[in-house]
């Protein structure tokens, strides 16, 4: 890339901090940090109550703690994971990587980007505030009615649920037309869409399945927050409801939610491998299509989480049959996968290792799940700790896995330093360990009848010996996480400075330095294939000039803004008015978010 | 090459205004949260275990008459003054565009005033219904008619304070034709409220 028109100067001489700059911040690198960095807090809260799960559980008949505190925890656990872990942490590689990825300065609307964040750590704060008054949601996280109604669950616990889910809903549906309109428009010249980087064609697929799932759930816990608060009636059989429509609605969602963590790990994964094999990603269309055939099938499987109501055989052999048919393209995309380090120069790197290790344990896992494609015998494993393993083993063996390696390979880039190798590789094994110690024993306790929820049981069952063994392993984990926390924080202030492009990358993130400037590129490049680096490379005959700093005269940035907070705070306001009771707190919010959009809509961007 | 993403006319891949397909996204994702309400509407049909219904005289256990609810004429009104204002809004946009400011202005309130006759319109149906005897909480037509014409009425709503936004720039000579396009952007998510009550209309108050 040329630089010769822009004058060079000191490296950090325009670039802003203190807390005022992040909080007025519209650059993604900076929202796609504070993703990562409230997430990863998110995340360890969530493997915090985890392990109080693994306490409680390692021997029968144990009191660590309550019946009541359990049933907050295991909910809890599986809310904050979902919402406040994989989710956020994905929309990391969103905010940051795919405006590079894509040669594009910024997303196409960035104030709106920063609101999005903002909602969404409202969105967390509202749903852990729950635990500050002991009333944490407690009903699990599909929330099936009628549990949920105000008769068998009369204190706020749900009440908290439902809002923040409203409140992380609205977060994901604005970033979720941002990045759509973004990857669709704002690529750079000669990026045609069947160029783009994998990570970038799974995003996109990604903020489809947002923007179709979540309006769902969004009406459905208005149902049911309305069923609370007003007196309708809508999964009360007593008033003529039907709590089978909840479960129908929640997996309509649910089901592509699925998709939603796993599909940007699959983007990651497809980055990485080829970089570690130096070969370039094998059957780059198959993968397109295999992504959006999973997308597209996702929306027509939800039923097989309701085999047990019993809808009737040709319900049953319908979704059983689609269920099916979705092993297809994510046995495409694996065998890809494969196919790419198939005869490549392998250098096994921790990135790598997290890459391989994502390939094992998603087959396992997604192996599980065809078995539960089977009505009968989904009869038989619903709702025991198969379905917990079988879960475990594709979001945390294939999400967790997939972006810890995604982690690994882009903390150079966001940081401007390499993460430590040894300690990476440490990381690794240990959590390999861990991860299969904890989870795969869940297989046989499932299949022995061990129910799931389950606050304790009897030694006589013989569950005790796999139960311990399970907590050892999620001790292992923990350890394995305080490496990477250490890894992390000793990397980020004495880790080796990290060259433009330590990994002999493809991808234009690698084109720009270490941590990119906050405009990404001084010259806008263009490119003309999948490869451009390597592409350059070989057109050069040899590796890449190292990209220089630049000064960003005449590159226009769009302003800081503090009307998204402004914005995200009338929204938070706006909700606690349900959990209150007092309507002035609604209609509080409701002003303040209206003084926030205009603010917004009409200052200088 | 200019990469701002907030200059009017800004370069881009499809060269559609990425304003522009962001409200033709959330659109898409309108859809399916209308789809979710319509479809629990149907579901529900003709299940409520107490009256009043929707096409049908009832008489309560204690022997009090309940006529039907819904007030077809009326709403037809509100039905056809709604579909209007979908043409009216084209005309006004014609005018922006054509920089005709006495079409803008006239077209555009016209647009305006048909929103607030059917926001009102809603208003007294929804009081008269409870008059009636329907409230929210008496039974699922009661619950799920609510919530639906509720949520399409909180879209009219904010269909209108957008527009009436827009006429007020338009008034203060600050949406020139090549600014028109904040005109297109309130009267793309106009005509999308107005579809949905197309389908709303027929399946609440048609079909019996």
């Amino acid at each position: 890339m040329a630089t010769s028109a822009l004058d060079h100067a000191p490296a950090h001489a325009h670039e802003k901090s203190g807390l005022w700059s992040w909080i007025t911040t519209v650059d993604h690198k900076r929202i796609g940090i504070l993703y990562g960095a409230s997430a990863f807090i998110f995340f360890l809260l969530g493997g915090l109550e985890a392990l109080l799960i693994r306490v409680q559980l390692a021997n029968p008949e144990q009191h660590v703690v309550s019946p009541e505190t359990y049933n907050q925890l295991f909910t809890m656990h599986g809310t904050t994971m979902i919402f406040l872990g994989v989710m956020p942490l994905s929309a990391m590689f969103f905010n940051y990587l795919i405006p590079i990825m894509i040669g594009a300065r910024d997303v196409a609307f960035p104030r709106l980007n920063a609101m999005s964040y903002w909602v969404f750590l409202a969105g967390g704060l509202l749903l852990n505030a729950s635990w500050l008054v002991h009333a944490a949601p407690d009903q699990g996280w599909f929330g099936y009615a009628n549990l949920t109604e105000r008769q068998y669950s009369p204190g706020p616990n749900v009440d908290f649920w439902i809002v923040g889910l409203q409140v992380l809903g609205i977060a994901s549906l604005a970033a979720a037309v941002n990045f759509f309109v973004t990857i669709i428009n704002l690529r750079t010249k000669g990026m045609r869409l069947m160029r783009m980087p994998m990570f970038v064609w799974m995003s996109l697929v990604t903020q489809v399945l947002l923007l179709l799932a979540f309006p769902v759930i969004t009406v459905a816990l208005v149902m049911l927050m309305m069923d609370r608060n007003f007196g309708t009636h809508f999964f009360i059989p007593a008033g003529g409801g039907d709590p089978i429509l909840w479960q129908h609605l929640f997996w309509v969602f649910g089901h592509p939610e699925v998709y939603i963590l796993i599909l940007p790990a699959f983007g990651i994964v497809s980055e990485i491998l080829p970089v570690f094999s130096r070969k370039p990603l094998f059957g780059y269309a198959a993968m397109v299509f295999s992504g959006c055939f999973i997308a597209f099938l996702g929306f027509g499987v939800w039923s097989h989480h309701m085999f047990s109501t019993g809808m009737g055989p040709f319900a049953d052999t319908f979704f059983s049959l689609m269920t099916m048919l979705i092993a297809i393209p994510t046995g495409v995309k694996i065998f890809n996968w494969i196919g790419t380090i198939w005869g490549g120069r392998l250098e096994f790197k921790t990135p790598m290792l997290f890459a391989l290790g994502f390939i094992a344990m998603f087959i396992i896992g997604g192996l599980s799940g065809v078995m539960h494609s089977s009505p009968p015998a989904d009869l038989q494993q619903t709702d025991t700790y198969f379905v917990v393993a079988h879960f475990h083993y594709v979001l945390f063996g294939g999400s967790i896995f997939a972006l810890t390696a995604g982690a690994y390979y882009w903390f150079p880039k966001m940081s401007g330093r390499m993460l430590d190798e040894g300690l990476g590789k440490v990381h690794f094994w240990l959590m390999m360990l861990g991860f299969n110690l904890t989870f795969f024993p869940m297989h046989f306790l499932g299949l022995n009848g061990m129910p799931r929820r389950v606050y304790t049981y009897p030694a006589d069952l013989n569950f005790g010996f796999w139960n311990m063994m399970e907590t050892v392993g999620a001790f292992v984990l923990m350890v394995s996480l305080l490496v990477f926390i250490y890894n992390l924080l000793r990397s980020v202030r004495h880790g080796v400075v990290a060259p433009a492009d330590p990994w002999g990358g493809a991808t234009l993130e690698w084109a720009i330095p270490s941590p990119p400037q906050e405009w990404n590129f001084a010259e806008i490049p263009e490119v003309s294939g999948r490869d451009p680096l390597w592409e350059w490379e070989r057109a050069r005959g040899g590796k890449l000039p190292e990209p220089q700093r630049v000064s960003g005269k005449g590159i226009h940035l769009p302003n800081p803004s503090y009307w998204p907070i402004v914005t995200a705070i009338g929204i938070l306001v706006f909700f606690t008015g349900f959990i209150v009771g007092f309507p002035y707190v609604n209609i509080a919010g409701v002003l303040v978010t209206f003084i926030g959009i205009y603010s917004w809509a009409f200052e200088p961007a | 090459m200019s990469q701002d993403a907030h200059a009017m006319h800004p370069e881009t891949s499809t060269g559609l205004d990425s304003r522009k397909m962001a409200i033709w996204t959330f659109i898409g994702s309108e859809c399916l949260f209308f789809a979710t309400l319509i479809s629990t509407y149907v579901v529900y049909r003709g299940k409520s275990l107490t009256g009043p219904f929707p096409h049908a005289e009832w008489t309560s256990p204690t022997g009090q008459v309940f006529e039907p609810i819904l007030e077809i004429k009326l709403v037809t009104v509100g039905t056809a003054l709604l579909l209007f204002s979908s043409l009216f809004v084209v005309l006004a946009l014609y005018g922006a565009q054509h920089n005709k400011r006495g079409m803008l202005l006239g077209w555009l309130g016209a647009t305006i005033m048909c929103g607030v006759f059917f926001v009102s319109m809603q208003v007294y149906e929804f009081t008269h219904f409870v008059h009636k005897g329907l409230k929210l909480s008496t039974n699922l037509f009661g619950a799920s008619f609510f919530t639906l014409t509720g949520f399409h009425g909180t879209h009219v709503t904010i269909g209108v304070i957008w527009l009436f936004t827009v006429f007020l720039l338009a008034l203060r000579r600050k949406l020139p034709p090549e600014k028109a396009l904040n005109l297109e952007l309130a009267a793309l998510y106009w005509h999308f409220v107005d579809v949905v009550w197309i389908v709303i209309f027929p399946v609440v108050y048609l079909m019996d």
